[in-house]
C-alpha cells in the first residue's frame, strides 16, 4: 500500500487487460483507497479505464458509522445510467422478416440524439412524483405493467429519494427529455441469442438460441447530469470544511452523515428515479412499435441493471453483517443466487447482469455469483469501455461507411448523427468478450448467452 | 499570443482547451472547442444572444462553472452557441453567448455534453504571459 492509503487496490482482469489499461487506473484507484470510511478494498473490474476521481469500472463501499464519505465523482455525471433487456417472444428469423419496417419504426418512435424531445412534459407536481417513484411512476401512468417491476434493481423504485433536494435547474433540464435515449454511447438494440454458454442459467432467464431480443443503454438524462454537476461543485469546495484532503478535486465527497451527503443521496437516488422512469417509458414505446409491426410479440423484461449508484447494501466483513454505501462508476450490481432482492424465478440462478457491446458486436447475459460478494461487494463489469478517443474515431472513419459495413453484415444502424455513428465505430471500442472472459475467470459473474445485433437504434 | 483552441484525447470523453491573450480570452476559446464536440462552430450562426453569469472561489471551478452554464444553456435552450464575449471580474464572471437553435439536418449534432468534469482542470498562465484554460467534458 502506498503513502495515504487506508486499503489495498484490487483490480480483476487479464494480464493482457491489465497491460492495455491506463496508468490513470492505478492511480485513481490508489486515490479512493485514501477516502475516509472505505472498507476492504478499492475494487477495479476489468473494463476499468481512466475516469474522474474514480476510475471508470470503480467499486468502493463507505462505512457511515466510521466516518465514511459519499462522493458525487464516484457515481459519475450519468446517475443510474444503465441497460434493460426484454424479451420479445419471438425468433431471429421473425425479425428478419420485417427488419427494415421495424429500424425504420424504432428510429421513428423513439427520441434519440442530441436536441431530441420526448412526447412526455411533467409539471412541477408530476416531476417530483416520477423522482420520487421512478419505474413504479411510469407503471402507475400506464407504460407498462407490473410485472416489470419484479424484473428491476429495487423493484422500480429507489426509496429515500428526495425530489425537494433536486435543484430547479435540474428539473429544468429533465422537463422535456422524459422518454428520450440521448446519445454518445447510448442506445437501443434489437439482438438475438447467439450462443448459450451456461444452459441452466439460460433456461431460468428463458433464452435459447436463436431468440429475439430488445437491449436499451441510456440513463438520467439531463437531470441527473446536472445533479452530478452541482454536486461535484459543492463537494470540491467543501471538502477542507470537513478535513478532507483529496489527491484529486475530483474526489470530492462528503461524508455520509453530513448535510451536503445527506442531500447529496437524496438528490441521486430521485437521479436513479429518473433513470428507471425513463427506460420504463422508452420500453413502452418499444412495446407499440412491436404491436404495431410484429403483433404477436410480448415483451417482458428479463432485467434492469443501473451501472453509476451508491446505494445502501448489507455486506459480510470478517463475519460480521454492515450496511456499507457502496460505489460503483461504471460498474454493475451483481447478486448472485439466494440473495433476498431478488425476484423468486431468479433466485435459484441470480442476478442477470447485462453487458453491452460497442454497435455492431456482441453484447453478454451473465448472472451473478455466490462469489462476487466477497470478491467486490457483488459487483462485474459494465461494458467493453473505449479503445480509442472520439476524435481518432471520426478521424478513422464515416458514419456513412460505418453504417454500409454493418448493412454488409445484417446489423441496421439507425441515427440522427453521422458523426455520432463514426465516433461509436465498432473499432473505437475493446472486445467485449476479453473483459467479460476475465470477468467470468475471476468469479465476479459467470457467461449465461451471448447476442448480437440485428437492428441499432443510436443517438 | 494567438488566441485559439484545441481538443485533447481522454480515454473515453474529450478535453477542452482554450489559448488566449487574456483570461476571459481564454475562456472564450475553450467554449468554441466545447461547440466544436458537438458540430463546426463555422456552421453555427451567431444570431441570438444569451446572458450567462457564474462565479467560484478560484479561476479553475470558474472555468468549469463558465463550461457547465453553457451546457445547461445548450441543453435547456436547444442552441449552439459559436460567439463569446466574456468579462472576469474577481471570483464572477458574465458572458454573452451568440448562437442558432440546434438544426439536425444543418448541424449534424455527433453527441450530447453532459457536464464539465475536474479532471485535467487547469487555469494558468502561460510563459509567454497568455493564458490557458482546460478540462475534460464528460459527453
Amino acid at each position: 500500500m502506498h503513502g495515504a492509503m487506508r486499503v489495498p487496490a484490487v483490480i480483476y482482469a487479464t494480464e493482457a487487460l491489465v497491460r492495455a489499461m491506463d496508468d490513470k487506473v492505478f492511480e485513481q484507484s490508489r486515490n479512493v483507497a485514501t477516502l475516509p470510511g472505505i472498507v476492504r478494498a478499492a475494487y477495479a473490474m476489468p473494463d476499468a479505464h481512466w475516469g474522474y476521481g474514480f476510475p471508470i469500472g470503480g467499486v468502493a463501499a463507505f462505512d457511515a458509522d466510521r466516518g465514511g464519505v459519499v462522493s458525487a465523482g464516484g457515481v459519475g455525471f450519468d446517475v443510474s445510467c444503465g441497460v434493460r433487456c426484454l424479451h420479445t417472444g419471438l425468433r431471429r428469423e421473425d425479425i428478419l422478416a420485417v427488419q427494415k419496417p421495424l429500424a425504420e419504426a424504432l428510429f421513428a418512435r423513439i427520441p434519440a440524439g442530441l436536441g431530441s424531445t420526448g412526447t412526455i412534459r411533467l409539471g412541477a407536481e408530476q416531476m417530483d412524483a416520477m423522482l420520487a417513484g421512478g419505474a413504479k411512476w411510469a407503471v402507475e401512468r400506464g407504460w407498462g405493467a407490473p410485472a416489470d417491476l419484479d424484473r428491476i434493481e429495487e423493484r422500480g423504485q429507489m426509496l429515500d429519494a428526495k425530489p425537494g433536494r433536486v435543484s430547479e435547474m435540474a428539473k429544468r433540464r429533465q422537463r422535456d427529455e422524459m422518454g428520450t435515449l440521448g446519445s454518445g454511447n447510448h442506445y437501443l438494440e434489437v439482438q438475438h441469442v447467439s450462443e448459450i454458454h451456461d444452459a441452466a442459467a439460460a433456461a431460468a432467464y428463458g433464452l435459447a438460441v436463436g431468440d429475439a431480443v430488445v437491449m436499451i443503454h441510456c440513463g438520467s438524462r439531463g437531470l441527473g447530469h446536472q445533479i452530478g454537476t452541482e454536486f461535484l461543485r459543492q463537494m470540491a469546495i467543501a471538502a477542507p470544511g470537513f478535513g478532507l484532503t483529496l489527491p484529486d478535486r475530483e474526489l470530492a465527497c462528503a461524508p455520509i452523515r453530513s448535510e451536503l451527503g445527506e442531500a447529496y443521496l437524496g438528490a441521486m437516488r430521485a437521479a436513479i428515479n429518473c433513470a428507471l422512469a425513463n427506460r420504463q417509458i422508452l420500453t413502452h414505446l418499444v412495446r407499440e412499435v412491436f404491436a404495431d409491426i410484429l403483433p404477436a410479440a410480448r415483451l417482458p423484461l428479463l432485467y434492469d441493471v443501473s451501472h453509476n449508484t451508491c446505494k445502501v447494501e448489507t455486506h459480510r466483513i470478517d463475519g460480521e453483517s454492515r450496511s456499507l454505501y457502496v460505489h460503483r462508476k461504471g460498474a454493475t450490481r451483481a447478486f448472485g443466487p439466494g440473495h433476498p432482492d431478488l425476484p423468486e424465478p431468479l433466485l435459484a440462478v441470480g442476478q442477470p447482469v447485462l453487458i453491452g457491446g460497442s454497435m455492431g458486436t456482441g453484447s453478454y447475459v451473465l448472472a451473478g455469483t455466490a462469489a462476487s460478494e466477497s470478491l467486490a461487494f457483488s459487483s462485474a463489469c459494465h461494458g467493453a469501455g473505449r479503445a480509442m478517443s472520439r476524435h481518432k474515431a471520426a478521424t478513422q472513419w464515416r458514419g456513412r461507411q460505418v453504417v454500409d459495413e454493418l448493412a454488409a453484415r445484417g446489423i441496421l444502424v439507425r441515427s440522427p448523427s453521422s458523426r455520432g455513428i463514426a465516433e461509436e465505430a465498432p473499432g473505437a471500442y475493446k472486445d467485449v468478450v476479453e473483459v467479460v472472459d476475465a470477468a467470468d475467470s475471476a468469479g465476479l459473474a459467470r457467461k449465461v448467452a451471448r447476442l448480437e445485433p440485428l437492428v441499432c437504434i443510436k443517438g | 499570443m494567438q488566441d485559439r483552441w484545441e481538443h485533447y484525447e481522454h480515454g473515453a470523453d474529450i478535453g477542452v482547451r482554450g489559448f488566449g491573450a487574456t483570461l476571459p480570452a481564454a475562456f472564450e476559446q475553450a467554449a468554441l472547442a466545447l461547440t466544436a464536440i458537438v458540430t463546426d462552430p463555422g456552421g453555427v450562426a451567431a444570431s441570438e444572444p444569451v446572458d450567462i453569469a457564474c462565479e467560484a472561489p478560484d479561476n479553475e471551478l470558474l472555468f468549469a462553472e463558465w463550461l457547465n452554464a453553457l451546457v445547461y444553456e445548450m441543453a435547456v435552450r436547444r442552441m449552439l452557441f459559436s460567439r463569446f464575449r466574456v468579462e472576469i471580474d474577481g471570483d464572477r464572471l458574465t458572458a454573452r453567448a451568440f448562437g442558432e437553435p440546434t438544426s439536425v439536418r444543418r448541424h449534424s449534432p455527433a453527441v450530447e455534453v453532459k457536464g464539465a468534469t475536474y479532471t485535467t482542470l487547469r487555469v494558468a498562465q502561460t510563459a509567454d504571459g497568455g493564458w490557458l484554460a482546460q478540462t475534460v467534458v464528460d459527453v
